[in-house]
């Protein structure tokens, strides 16, 4: 049995414990904002937070959260992630969409460290986020413009 | 087992009587869109929508329901056709949705290809008069029905931002309270659409309808549908291309727990498992040997090898103007060559092939998948299942990313997952996940081209003759699609080098079609991939070698193309092509039409170390 917090709630998961985090947040409870989309953290469509890290969730085995603070695209909160969302959707970023919850944990993640990314901050936080329809220049535009609102 | 009596344990997501549609909820941007449809209303909406024609459902909350016959993939056709329908309406954009179509190759053609599809930039094109027709058609409708209500002449009534009116009386109705009555009402001659100078939307830049959901995590992809007692099924493909499986161990995996049951089909090995990581580790377990009797054994490195080959001969003649022999001959021309090899490309969308297939207690199967060829998948999937096609309701669902994929010519993908749950022999819901090594190893690639460019440039430094070859693999033959190259070439091999702008006087373009055992697809803008490339490139070749700019080059070759001409004016103009590039950087410029579209793209570029 394996215990964590997801999204501020106490979870404990019986499964085998190689099981990637990925597939208990989207099968066991249900969390389907978090994407698979390679298995092998090669394009960040499975981005959580853990412990206040983004991490590729479809390469984390659950063993290894133990007692760790998980956060999904569907718990994310605070003052980065509200203006992240809302400069995501001011100027239309997402196309098909499938990648962009990954993009904006990333995101988020990077504003929580960094108020002020120039372009390489975001080109290098961003770059284990794919997306094959390429918003790239939506998405460091909306990065720089959450900025801007965090700045008051 | 009645699957339509089971609750959902995914929120908001319900289950409805048969031909249930999983639309979407649009909504207000303030607000989350997080509403499934069913038949196309909004969930939430109260009582039944009322059906203008095949369209548009009005609900009595007002909601407008456009049903889009094309799948939203990311390129926007759910907004775009919400808009042109909401355009003829006169309705308030607030009040607009939209769900999938239901599959039906009647109702629901793309109008250029005679069958329902998604693919060759035809999404709005085909369907803006019919779609400006429908919403012109469901306008005139509530206004016959208001005139009668109210008892006033239809010419007096008036309808802005949803708000049905009649001055004189102060009559006033929104679309709801209306729409029963509307849709029984016969219209005596034809409808009349708006004067384009009189829009309000089209032509206009408003948010993408699907961005709330898409920025929260609430869009449902068909990845993300779950039923009680769903299982999971993921297939071990052969590593060679045409290869099948000889002999399966299947011991080990039996042992993973979660692994349900594992059965041998024409495509590989399926692995059922109660959980994805069951069935993925249980796949892991396999050992299978295969019988690559009539495998495809060669590499990339020798079909690329063979087609240089190839290359060295003219093909069969595409194109031919002028006399290449004598201007290659033709005194003091210089001639230059180039060649060119274009690799294989996976789609590779973001979500890999997926779909869920659920079987009603009548043994028919609800089918959820994003599909950019609903009835070609319906046919596929009931003949995986060896089914009659009626028996299979499509219900298209978002598509993370396509670019082609999900529109292949036999819709091979589909029949496997009916396959898979045929040899499952179980009743439950069945969840059926392609990986990411099975989506790039999986074939339907762009295909491999060579082009041979050879050019003649005369002592004036006018290109005075343009020969290629080309090289590769046809899309249609091999497929039910041959039928309509009726022995010719393929066109998708040549298109946008046969049919270059520039007006050179000796030219020719020949085509060599060859044959592998890798499957191959259309991947974005198809011919246009490695055509427009070459024939960019190499005409820049020969502008520098004549001393030429090449937007001004190209120009004086633009004469009788003026829309081409144009775009390269203005792109030429936004990038300040003639101001010199900074310090480190260099400018290249390219035109070129493809599916319709004229574009001109200027880059500017920095070397690396």
């Amino acid at each position: 049995m394996i215990s964590f917090t997801l999204n501020g709630q106490e979870r404990k998961v019986d499964a085998d414990p190689e099981t990637p985090l990925l597939w208990v947040i989207r099968e066991t409870f249900s969390l389907t904002g978090t994407k698979f989309g390679c298995g092998a953290a090669q394009c960040g469509a499975c981005t959580v937070h853990v412990n206040g890290m983004a991490l590729r969730s479809c390469v984390t085995p659950i063993e290894m959260v133990q007692d760790a603070d998980i956060v999904t695209i569907e718990g994310v909160s605070g003052e980065e992630a509200a203006a992240v969302r809302e400069a995501w959707i001011a100027i239309d970023v997402p196309q098909c969409g499938y990648c962009q919850s990954g993009q904006i944990m990333s995101a988020v993640n990077l504003l929580q460290m960094n108020r002020k990314p120039s372009d390489e901050d975001i080109d290098g936080a961003m770059t284990g986020n794919i997306c094959r329809c390429a918003a790239y220049h939506r998405i460091r535009q909306a990065i720089h413009d959450a900025a801007k609102t965090l700045e008051g | 087992m009645n699957m339509h009596a089971m609750l959902p344990t995914r929120r908001g997501f319900l289950a409805g009587t048969a031909g249930l549609i999983i639309g979407f909820h649009l909504g207000l941007r303030s607000e989350a869109a997080t509403g499934i449809s069913i038949n196309g209303v909004p969930a939430g909406a109260r009582g039944n929508p009322f059906g203008f024609d095949a369209f548009i459902r009005i609900a009595p909350d007002d909601t407008v329901t456009v049903l889009s016959k094309h799948l939203e993939m990311g390129q926007g056709p759910y907004t775009g056709l919400t808009t042109i329908v909401a355009e003829e309406l006169d309705a308030d954009w607030s009040q607009m949705r939209v769900a999938h179509s239901p599959a039906d190759d009647k109702l629901y053609a793309n109008l250029t290809f005679g069958a329902m599809g998604t693919g060759g930039s035809t999404s709005i094109a085909n369907s803006y008069e019919q779609l400006r027709q429908a919403g012109a058609t469901a306008r005139a409708m509530l206004v016959q029905a208001a005139a009668e209500d109210w008892g006033v002449p239809t010419s007096k009534i008036t309808i802005e931002k949803g708000r049905i009116r009649h001055a004189g009386s102060g009559g006033e109705s929104g679309f709801g309270a209306l729409a029963e009555k509307a849709s029984q009402v016969k219209l005596s001659g034809a409808v009349s659409l708006k004067d384009p100078k009189n829009f309000r939307l089209i032509g206009k830049d408003r948010p993408r309808l699907d961005t709330s959901a898409k920025s929260d995590g609430t869009a449902i992809y068909t990845i993300d549908i779950h039923y009680p007692g769903m299982a999971t099924a993921v297939v071990l493909h052969p590593t060679q291309f045409g290869a099948k499986p000889a002999t399966v161990d299947d011991a080990e995996t039996r042992k993973v727990k979660g692994v349900i049951d594992v059965k041998t089909i024409p495509q590989g090995v399926a692995v059922y498992g109660e959980t994805t990581f069951a069935a993925l580790k249980g796949r892991d377990a396999l050992k299978v040997e295969w019988d690559a009797s009539s495998a495809e054994k060669r590499s990339s490195a020798d079909i690329i090898a063979q087609y240089q080959n190839t290359a060295k001969q003219p093909g069969v003649d595409i194109t031919k103007t002028g006399d290449i022999d004598k201007a290659f001959a033709g005194e003091g021309v210089k001639v230059f060559e180039a060649d060119y090899v274009f690799p294989y490309l996976a789609h590779a969308p973001m979500e890999p092939l997926d779909a869920i297939l659920i079987k009603a207690e009548d043994g028919s199967i609800d089918a959820y998948l994003g599909s950019q060829s609903p009835t070609g998948d319906q046919r596929a999937i009931a003949g995986g299942l060896g089914i009659d096609p009626a028996q299979v309701r499509i219900h298209t669902q978002f598509a993370g990313g396509s670019f082609g994929r999900r529109a292949q010519q036999d819709s091979t993908y589909a029949t496997e997952v009916g396959e898979t749950l045929k040899a499952f022999a179980q009743d439950r819901p069945l969840k059926h996940l392609w990986t990411r090594e099975d989506d790039i190893r999986g074939g339907f690639y762009r295909p491999i081209y060579v082009h041979k460019l050879k050019g003649a440039l005369a002592p004036d430094g006018t290109i005075t003759a343009w020969d290629q070859t080309i090289v590769g693999q046809s899309i249609f033959a091999g497929t039910h699609l041959e039928a309509y190259l009726q022995g010719g070439p393929d066109a998708t091999s040549h298109e946008g080098a046969s049919d270059a702008p520039y007006a050179i006087a000796n030219k020719r373009v020949t085509l060599h079609t060859m044959k592998t055992g890798v499957p191959v697809l259309w991947w974005r803008s198809v011919g246009h991939t490695h055509t427009a490339f070459t024939t960019e490139t190499f005409l820049d070749e020969l502008l520098m070698a004549a001393g030429l700019d090449p937007v001004e080059g190209r120009l004086a070759l633009l004469k009788d193309q003026a829309r081409h001409a144009a775009v390269l004016k203005h792109a030429a103009e936004m990038a300040d092509w003639g101001k010199a590039a900074p310090e480190g950087r260099a400018r290249g410029v390219a035109v070129h039409k493809s599916f319709g579209t004229y574009v001109a793209e200027v880059a500017e570029v920095s070397g690396g170390p």
